[in-house]
């Protein structure tokens, strides 16, 4: 084994037990530390945003006025309101016809990708899919611009084509990849027995659909959903382009249903617009806060009701899935 | 009229892609009564079922030659393939409960067919499990979910499920692998009550049950039908093959 004798054999092998146990604890140790910093930056990015959104909360926060009120006037010289209710039912909206958009077709491509076609298309389809994943939200952002807006003026006769309708419907386009994605697993998670007996039931490719397929993968669907209604929520560019970005509530109080062709103003897009033109103040020698200041720190406030939404919206459909996953 | 489920094989060969899983097989199988297959595993014993209901057909990658007649019908020109599907009942290895009510389980393939009057499916439901020996456990409790039965209470529902929509040929394939013996003596009793109505195809590795249960006995290897004789025959010190001799009794397989 080894070609020296004597203590020199033993010391080199005990070096290489010493090196070989080194290195392992280093490995270990590193990638330790990178499964634990998704954590530190979750936590960081919370601890960062409550930080900067805490004065806010201290002095000018009032949360009926915050939540309930829909009159945003961060700079005014002499009323500065902080009202966001037009944000959040702008928000709301989008992502509404968001889902209406995309949850038929993208429930359907993932029942057509899992169970209808063959193999050679399902792999294509899912290229093609994940691709639309891959277009930046800016591009989607333009082609509401300059391809939804013409269109929705022709056809519909709007004075303009940036509104709910627009950036629903392309909000929905941006969010059926990852809708696709996980209804497929989910379909194709549904044991092949249960399709076996089925089929040998005499159920037909529909039957087999509906009656076993949808109602096994049920859950799995839903979170599927709910995965994409985070993303529509926490859409920005392509929402801050495409909804005309005005402060206005889609009601007027006569119809039962919104108004797709209104302008609307989501949260995430109040955050990006006005994140740069926000002066970031420091605390007065007395204590108190500069007027100004609150601008700045509301619109973090904003990030932390975002952030409540979709970590609510996300832990949801994480339990649904584990709930799958324990009842298999 | 004449008695209706008997099944004609003729030189019926399966491939998977590049592997032959059965080899220009011919059977005849009369109406009525047990007919079992035995044979090793990768026979292609689960094929010959697969191909008679014509499942196999949805498998990827899969070429059937040759022909099957139902009641002198062949399968090939049946257009209505779920017509065909219905009437035969199938029963896996491992109990399927559909993720459904032990009532929905049974009444899935009437409703499928277009039966929805309650009181019709109440009776093919009751029906059903009773035939499967299965109505006295589960009649207080048929609403609750299917797959919370026991492994082989679920293979009794599967059985009933497979009866539901009272088939001319009830096929079996190694139904006792997951099922504790005091059940499988249960479903076997149910099996001879249930011959003198239809034609069951019993496929088993156990050839203990196929001596106790067949009318005729076949035997496969490798794809191919080596022997097919009356069952006491198969059994008797000299089946006159060899080969059928040594499975048998147990000498390979």
């Amino acid at each position: 084994m080894c070609a020296l004798r004597g203590p020199v054999c033993s010391f080199l092998t005990r070096l290489r037990r010493i090196l070989r146990i080194v290195s392992e604890r280093t490995i270990v140790s590193l990638i330790f530390l990178c499964g634990v910093s998704a954590v530190i930056f979750v936590f960081g990015i919370f601890f960062f945003v409550f930080r900067e959104g805490a004065p806010f909360l201290r002095h000018g926060f009032d949360a009926k006025e915050f939540f309930l009120s829909p009159d945003w006037y961060p700079t005014s010289a002499t009323n500065k309101r902080y009202g966001i209710l037009a944000q959040l039912i702008g928000t709301g909206t989008v992502t509404l016809v968001a889902m209406l958009v995309a949850v038929p077709f993208s429930l359907g491509a993932g029942i057509f990708i899992a169970e209808f076609c063959g193999k050679k298309t399902r792999e294509i389809m899912k290229i093609l899919i994940e691709l639309l994943a891959a277009i930046p939200s800016v591009v989607w952002g333009f082609i509401g611009l300059m391809v939804m807006n013409p269109l929705i003026i022709w056809l519909t006769g709007a004075p303009i084509g940036l509104n709910v309708l627009n950036a629903g419907v392309i909000v929905g386009l941006m969010s059926v990849p990852i809708i696709v994605t996980i209804a497929e697993d989910a379909i194709r998670a549904v044991p092949d027995t249960y399709i076996e007996a089925a089929e040998a039931l005499g159920a037909t490719r529909w039957q087999l659909v509906r009656k076993v397929i949808l109602p096994a993968a049920k859950s799995g669907l839903l979170a599927a959903v709910l995965l994409g209604v985070g993303r529509a929520v926490g859409e920005t560019m392509a929402v801050l382009m495409c909804t005309g970005h005005s402060i206005n509530i889609p009601f007027d109080g006569k119809a039962p249903f919104f108004h797709v062709l209104d302008s609307v103003r989501t949260l995430t897009a109040t955050i990006a617009a006005e994140m740069g033109e926000a002066p970031r103040l420091e605390v007065n020698a007395d204590g108190t806060f500069p007027a100004e200041a609150l601008h700045y720190q509301s619109l973090f406030v904003i990030g932390i009701v975002l952030f409540a939404v979709t970590f609510v919206i996300n832990v949801t459909a994480d339990l649904i899935v584990k709930g799958i996953r324990k009842r298999k | 009229m004449p008695e209706t489920g008997s099944i004609e094989i003729k030189d019926l060969t399966v491939r998977y892609r590049n592997k032959i899983a059965l080899d220009g097989v011919s059977l005849s199988i009369p109406a009525k009564g047990i007919y079992a297959i035995i044979g090793p595993a990768n026979s292609g014993k689960t094929t010959l079922l697969k191909s008679i209901n014509r499942t196999i057909e949805s498998e990827a990658g899969v070429s059937v030659k040759g022909q099957i007649f139902i009641d002198g019908r062949n399968t090939k020109r049946i257009r209505d393939i779920y017509e065909l599907r219905r009437r035969i009942g199938m029963v896996f290895p491992l109990p399927v409960g559909l993720p459904l009510s032990i009532y929905d389980n049974v009444a899935y393939a009437p409703r499928i067919a277009g039966k929805h009057a309650r009181s019709e499916l109440d009776e093919i439901v009751e029906r059903s499990l009773r035939q499967a020996a299965l109505w006295d456990e589960v009649k207080d409790r048929l609403k609750s979910l299917g797959t919370m039965l026991s492994g082989g209470q679920q293979q009794r529902l599967t059985i009933a499920r497979a009866l539901s929509h009272d088939p001319e040929i009830l096929c079996l394939d190694e139904f006792s692998i997951a099922v504790d013996p005091v059940t499988t003596m249960r479903i076997e009793d149910v099996l001879v009550e249930l011959k003198n109505k239809m034609t069951i195809i019993l496929v088993t590795n156990l050839v203990q049950q196929a001596r106790r249960l067949g009318d005729l006995t076949c035997f496969m290897n490798m794809g191919k039908v080596v022997q097919v004789d009356e069952t006491e025959k198969m059994f008797s010190d000299n089946p006159g093959n060899q080969l059928t001799y040594d499975y048998v009794h147990g000498v390979f397989g």
